[in-house]
């Protein structure tokens, strides 16, 4: 029993939810421990053969490979900068592998290991950090669209394309080829924005086939989850009207399980689900940041003993899942990818200066076709001389 | 077959046609389904076309466009309607940010055929925040394509050029007008394309241009001077973001004088660049400046001293005569 407070106005909050979130409280679900141990959940529980756990162990690792590899071309100047992941590696490879190929994604800037699932290819991850394009994976082709940058604004469109699959008669058939749905990405700092919430509303009015994944790092740049919420980010759907869950974003098991029973949920027409996957952002916000200006490393510290990747390592090692040399294979695997990735990166080309006109509109404008013929000729007007621009 | 309709017929209609001629065609907003929109421009159209194709939304703007985002990259043509121009601004964001650059960053890979539309201008006694003209900073805005019609004809055959396009529209409706008057509809001629202005009146003195509500008030100006021995040549703008300019110079480059009009406010509006472009374009044509004429650079004042703020009739002659005397 809650014990209602002298004010009348229901429960008092700080005794329901406890002075502190640390260790995710009592409503997360955890079905491998940071131990490394397999625990199971009354409601949520998936059977995982051997090969899946190798896959998602070789998935994160790979994953960080693209992150490790990324932050360190920022550094040498190869990209402008890089939205690192670092410790959300589980999340992100529970949420991306329990897709179906006819769901769609809606992602912000920092889903390199959904993206890494859907099969984009992680070289055109770098161009909208080297500054060489905005996007250049195609969404139609893996069901994944563009990064976006405007926090929050993409739970809008995930919310659009979910009542547009309603429309297209892809929910609630029972034919699982043919069942689809969305899932919008975003973080704990953009459950702050009107965009957010007013998905939650329209996804909850309309019923749509739509699964808001928080990844609640705690951090929002430099402010803490504190400021963005008082109540754990999970609570708020039922206020919206549609069921919330905490799952530990750093246990790729629970959440791939928790996404997949949303998912089905929602597939089958029963509707939106927020899944708060608590996890903890390791590095920086981007290689911009400086952490160590608000944060301590206690924190941090606690925090590495939670890691997404270690606890998977220990599980496959002690049961027997996984040899050496599965182990040499996915870092040999890893090292392979870094290469390809600081390769390709420093091979990718500037876009040619014309192109900035290009797709404007759908046809192109008199008037812009107009700026654009007077900038060619501008450029034109110093090629052969001593200095100048051109290409 | 010819009939007699207001711009709010004309649109509804238009609007009817679009749907029956493309299943992909959905229409969403606050208010228009049952009641038809508060303007009834949708009216009937949920009865027939049903609660999937017409969808009353929750009230908040940048969830009507944002969610049309999602239906646009699903293949759906969402025609979203902003019930007042004043409150648009909740959805500037997505307008801005996420409707008109979608094409450019994907490199075309995804359209977003999209259409906003507003009611927009004053002059119908409402409170604060409807009554605004908000053209230009959508026609600041690379990737969006705003135009306004003025006339019930227009207004049938610009709302299904605009469905049609593969560019996200802003579609700006003159209030004002909706019910204001009646034209002829034949609707078996072939409409102008939609991206281009028109000569409405021919003239020999001053070109006079406008667009939207000011269509109608430069028209009754133009017929007072005529009375008065001057000729006025009256342009139809229609598109604003692109702009065609190829009519206004032909004309500004024959009469030598221009004259702007607009209700919205005269700073940074369409009028400056208007008066820029034909600077550039007709320096050695012009026998005096471009002269603009449009609401003054103070908020949209309560509604008692609308017809003071708004350009009218005698304030157009102003600024021709004023041109005239250069």
């Amino acid at each position: 029993m809650t014990k209602q407070p002298a004010s009348g106005f229901g429960p008092d909050l700080a005794e329901v939810f406890g002075p502190s979130q640390q260790d995710g409280g009592p409503e997360l679900i955890q079905l491998l421990t940071p131990e490394g141990e397999r625990v199971h959940h009354p409601d949520i529980d998936v059977d995982f053969p051997e090969e899946q756990l190798r896959g998602f162990y070789r998935d994160m690792v790979l994953t960080r490979r693209i992150d490790t590899e990324a932050t360190a071309l920022q550094r040498h100047g190869e990209l402008g900068i890089w939205a690192q992941l670092l410790g959300q590696e589980a999340a992100q490879i529970g949420a991306g592998r329990a897709l179906r190929p006819q769901d769609y994604v809606f992602p912000t800037y920092r889903e390199h290991g959904v993206a890494w699932c859907r099969g984009v290819d992680p070289l055109k991850l770098l161009g909208l950090f080297r500054g060489v394009d905005q996007g250049s994976w195609d969404p139609g082709a893996n069901n994944f669209a563009l990064y976006t940058i405007v926090i929050g604004a993409q739970c809008l469109h995930a919310t659009g394309y979910a009542m547009g699959m309603q429309r297209d008669g892809v929910v609630g058939t029972g034919d699982p080829e043919r069942d689809a749905a969305v899932v919008a990405h975003f973080g704990d700092g953009a459950s702050s924005q009107g965009d957010v919430n007013e998905a939650f509303i329209f996804a909850a009015s309309y019923n749509a086939p739509v699964v808001f994944f928080c990844q609640n790092n705690q951090w929002a740049i430099s402010e803490p989850i504190e400021r963005q919420s008082r109540i754990p980010l999970y609570q708020r759907a039922l206020g919206f009207g549609f069921p919330g869950v905490r799952v530990d974003g750093n246990d790729v098991l629970a959440t791939y399980a928790v996404t997949q029973a949303a998912l089905q949920r929602a597939r089958d027409g029963q509707g939106p689900t927020l899944v708060e996957a608590y996890t903890y952002r390791m590095g920086a916000h981007t290689t911009t940041d400086d952490p160590t200006r608000y944060r301590l490393s206690d924190d941090v510290e606690r925090w590495k003993l939670k890691d997404p990747i270690a606890r998977v390592e220990v599980y496959l090692k002690r049961n027997g899942f996984a040899d050496e040399a599965f182990f040499d294979s996915v870092a040999d695997e890893a090292d392979q990818l870094g290469a390809t990735l600081r390769e390709g990166c420093k091979a990718m080309p500037d876009p040619e200066p014309m192109s900035m006109f290009d797709h404007v509109y759908s046809e192109m404008t008199e008037e812009l076709a107009a700026q654009r013929d007077g900038y060619a000729a501008y450029l034109e007007s110093f090629e052969g001389a001593a200095v100048g621009g051109g290409h | 077959m010819t009939q007699k309709i207001t711009l709010a017929k004309g649109l509804n209609m238009g609007l009817r046609k679009a749907m029956e001629n493309d299943p992909k065609v959905l229409i969403m907003g606050e208010d228009v389904g049952k009641l038809g929109g508060v303007f009834r421009i949708t009216d009937g159209l949920q009865k027939d076309f049903g609660e999937d194709r017409v969808i009353d939304s929750p009230l908040a703007e940048s969830g009507i466009v944002g969610t049309a985002v999602g239906m646009a990259l699903r293949g759906y043509r969402p025609v979203v309607e902003i019930q007042f121009d004043g409150f648009v601004y909740p959805a500037y964001d997505q307008i801005v940010c996420q409707v008109a650059k979608m094409h450019f960053r994907s490199q075309g890979k995804s359209k977003m055929p999209m259409v906003i539309r507003i009611p927009f201008g004053g002059g119908i006694g409402a409170v604060e925040h409807h009554s605004e003209s908000p053209e230009a900073q959508f026609a600041h805005t690379p990737g969006l394509k705003v135009v306004a019609c003025s006339n019930p004809v227009d207004g049938y055959w610009m709302i299904q050029q605009a469905i049609a396009s593969d560019d996200p529209v802003i579609f700006l409706e003159p209030k004002r007008q909706y019910h204001a008057d009646k034209a002829e509809l034949d609707d078996t001629v072939t409409p102008d394309p939609l991206f281009t202005s028109r000569v409405v009146r021919t003239g020999t003195d001053v070109t006079v241009l406008a667009y939207g509500p000011m269509v109608k008030t430069v028209m009754r100006a133009a017929e007072a001077a005529a009375s008065e021995g001057k000729s006025l040549e009256v342009i139809d703008l229609r598109t604003l973001s692109p702009l065609d300019m190829g009519p206004v110079l032909d004309s500004v480059r024959r009469t030598g004088r221009a004259v702007v009009a607009h209700e919205a406010h005269v700073n940074l509006g369409m009028g400056a660049e208007i008066s820029a472009r034909i600077t550039e374009q007709c320096f050695y044509s012009l026998e005096a400046p471009v002269l603009r004429v449009g609401g003054f650079d103070a908020p949209y004042p309560p509604s008692r001293l609308e017809e003071n703020y708004l350009p009218d009739l005698d304030r157009v002659l102003d600024a021709v005569d004023h041109s005239l005397s250069f």
